[in-house]
């Protein structure tokens, strides 16, 4: 099996290669025809898929996986320091990219009809793949620098597609303030990265982690690098791009921009747990800079929730309201690891209690990135549904649709469930997780967090009920059922949400249990590149 | 101290853009204030790069004194490949932002942001 061997040796940069190459040929391909192009970015995308498959089965049996551009051995001789761009691949970034070719495959058979009657399709759909390069890129990748060029690639496109409607104004108005508010955060973090090199003369997070020493600009470095992140994924006082950008663009982009946000978090993660792992339990300062940087985060994390929540309360638009709610599960997650953070700094002295309280929480907030990924994306997929069949995005002029579309229904039912953490579904197991461990390291913590989802519970039965149920409006009587491709992208999102929600063990066991062992252990994931211990 | 002048420059340059971006009205300014940090950050990353007395690290063009006996003053050339790439990078922000800027205009008839509104709810 020599191919199968070559394949998987080389499957990092084609990860990332197979959907760039895609991207430019698929102006040509769309000369041929509508129908064909729809299907060669399916098959790339799904070539991608394979790799994913391929790298992810490797990784989590033989370790980390170190790739380095322009080399066979990890270093040229005579080199001590890693001057070449590498990527380092363990299972925190495996868990990711499975998500995000989740995401992109279900985004790219749902827009098969759902934009079908738009011009500059092909345009639409280079830039789709270029997104899913740089979310790729991003998360492969090991060198800070080739980090902030993908982020940029990811700021481009994305804002290219939120203006996607150019004749609507108000998605004009969306874009300009994504692009100003995520040109800023990358700009943030551009600077940080200067600071960094100049202190220990290398881009690569291993060699950063390696030599890192918390001196006052690394704390400078911290606050940037996770401002400006946090600014890409939406968190709380930064959030107000958030719900403009998921509201205005179209549903099928909406759905790749929740993967697009869910890598700012992950770069946060890497930050946090990587760059600055070992400097968590430093014992230098009065306080530990693990429990600091814990605290804060959970506090942005529980604004989050707050915001999100009751503003979807107050709304009055469909979308809207999911995507501050998009606000809220991301306030879930930063909630849970801020309380990682709290519960390994107060494990110190001699409470191993706390320690496993954090790594439940910890797991919890991974698992909660798949299963937000998800819910969220099923409800922004329905309301593209429903906007397709009825033109229409405001509750006042909605309602009696269960009549027409029985299953886009049972489909919103579905994602309401999860949403809210109700037991048969995945969002149920994540949030169970999350209230269980923040309950030891802060009870309060965990009553904020069970009673912001029921209140949204509240806001998805009242949306549930003006527009599926109630009497039949007399302009909405002719609406019919949405074609079968967004039919099926729904029904594979459905189908996932319910296996997830009836077997979490699976997931946990072999995607999130290793991802959470990857981010704790620091020191693995430096000695692949830097060597010895 | 005089050493220390680009530094302070550089650090001038992000607040008078971070200060552009936060008050000014117009979106052209707010802008031109991104550029201006980006200018900032770019700056920042050519300073670090100086060396004094080192040598571009072009093999074949340097002098012959410094190829026979200190080749380590060559400087190796990172930061200045990271300031191009981010000059790269920050054209394609700018044209981007100025593009939906003229979009903007053509429908709202005006760049004052407090005029800019998406529909009331």
């Amino acid at each position: 099996m020599n191919w199968f061997e070559l394949i998987t040796l080389h499957s990092p940069p084609l990860i990332v290669a197979v959907p760039l190459l895609a991207a430019f040929l698929t102006p040509l391909v769309s000369k041929i025809n509508d129908t064909v192009r729809n299907l060669f970015v399916l098959i790339m995308l799904s070539i991608t898929g394979l790799l994913v498959l391929i790298l992810g089965y490797d990784v989590l049996t033989n370790g980390i996986r170190v790739y380095v551009f322009g080399g066979g051995a990890p270093l040229p001789s005579g080199m001590n320091i890693p001057v070449r761009i590498m990527f380092e691949i363990d299972s925190m970034t495996i868990f990711m990219v499975i998500i995000t070719i989740i995401l992109a495959l279900i985004s790219i058979l749902y827009s098969w009809s759902f934009m079908k009657d738009k011009d500059g399709l092909d345009k639409y759909y280079t830039i789709i793949l270029l997104l899913v390069t740089s979310i790729f890129g991003m998360e492969l990748t090991g060198d800070l620098f080739n980090f902030f060029v993908f982020l940029e690639i990811s700021c481009i496109t994305s804002c290219a597609l939120i203006a996607f409607y150019v004749n609507k104004k108000e998605s004009l108005d969306a874009a300009f303030k994504y692009i100003v508010i995520s040109s800023i955060g990358a700009l943030f973090i551009l600077f940080a990265i200067g600071l960094l090199y100049a202190q220990y003369n290398a881009l690569n997070m291993a060699t950063i982690a390696n030599a890192i020493q918390f001196t006052f600009f690394d704390k400078i470095v911290l606050v940037l690098l996770i401002t400006g992140l946090a600014m890409k994924s939406g968190l709380a006082p930064m959030h107000m791009w958030l719900p403009d950008a998921y509201s205005r663009s179209p549903a099928s982009v909406t759905f790749i921009l929740v993967g697009a946000t869910l890598a700012g978090l992950y770069g946060s993660l890497r930050v946090i747990f990587t760059i600055y792992g070992n400097q968590l339990l430093n014992t230098g300062f009065t306080f530990y800079p693990g429990l600091i940087i814990g605290i804060i985060v959970t506090a942005l994390g529980v604004l989050s929730i707050f915001i999100g929540v009751f503003m979807a309360l107050k709304r009055s638009d469909f979308k809207k309201m999911i995507a501050y709610t998009a606000v809220a599960e991301i306030g879930y997650m930063f909630l849970a690891i801020g309380s990682y953070l709290i519960g390994l700094a107060l494990s110190v002295p001699d409470n191993p209690q706390m320690l496993i309280a954090g790594t439940y929480a910890l797991k919890g907030g991974l698992f909660h990135i798949l299963n937000d990924a998800l819910d969220i994306g099923l409800l922004f997929l329905v309301a593209g549904a429903v906007y397709y069949a009825t033109k229409q995005t405001s509750l006042n002029s909605l309602g009696g649709l269960a009549r027409n579309m029985k299953y886009t229904t049972i489909f919103f039912l579905i994602g309401l469930l999860a949403v809210s953490g109700m037991p048969p579904m995945n969002g149920f197991a994540s949030k169970l997780l999350i209230y269980q461990s923040t309950y030891q390291i802060s009870p309060i913590l965990s009553i904020i967090a069970i009673i912001c989802s029921i209140m949204l519970l509240a806001v998805f039965v009242k949306v549930f009920q003006s527009i599926f149920l109630g009497p039949e409006i007399p302009s909405l009587k002719n609406v019919k059922e949405v074609p079968k491709s967004m039919l099926a992208a729904m029904a594979l999102v459905a189908c996932i949400i319910i296996f997830i929600g009836l077997f979490p063990n699976i997931i946990i066991d072999n995607l999130v249990t290793p991802a959470a062992e990857a981010l704790q252990n620091t020191t693995t994931y430096i000695s692949t590149i830097v060597g010895g211990t | 101290m005089i050493y220390n002048i680009p530094f302070i420059a550089v650090v001038a340059m992000i607040f008078i853009g971070l200060f552009a971006v936060l008050f000014k009205r117009n979106l052209v300014k707010i802008v031109i204030g991104i550029s201006i940090i980006e200018s900032g950050v770019n700056l920042f990353l050519i300073t670090l790069g100086y060396r004094e007395g080192g040598v571009a690290p072009i093999f074949t063009s340097a002098p012959s004194e410094v190829v026979k006996n200190a080749p380590g003053s060559m400087v190796l050339p990172v930061p200045q490949a990271l300031t191009l790439t981010s000059i790269v990078i920050g054209v394609a922000v700018l044209a981007l932002m100025l593009s939906l800027i003229m979009h903007i205009y053509e429908h709202y008839g005006t760049l004052d942001v407090r005029k800019i509104r998406g529909p009331e709810e």
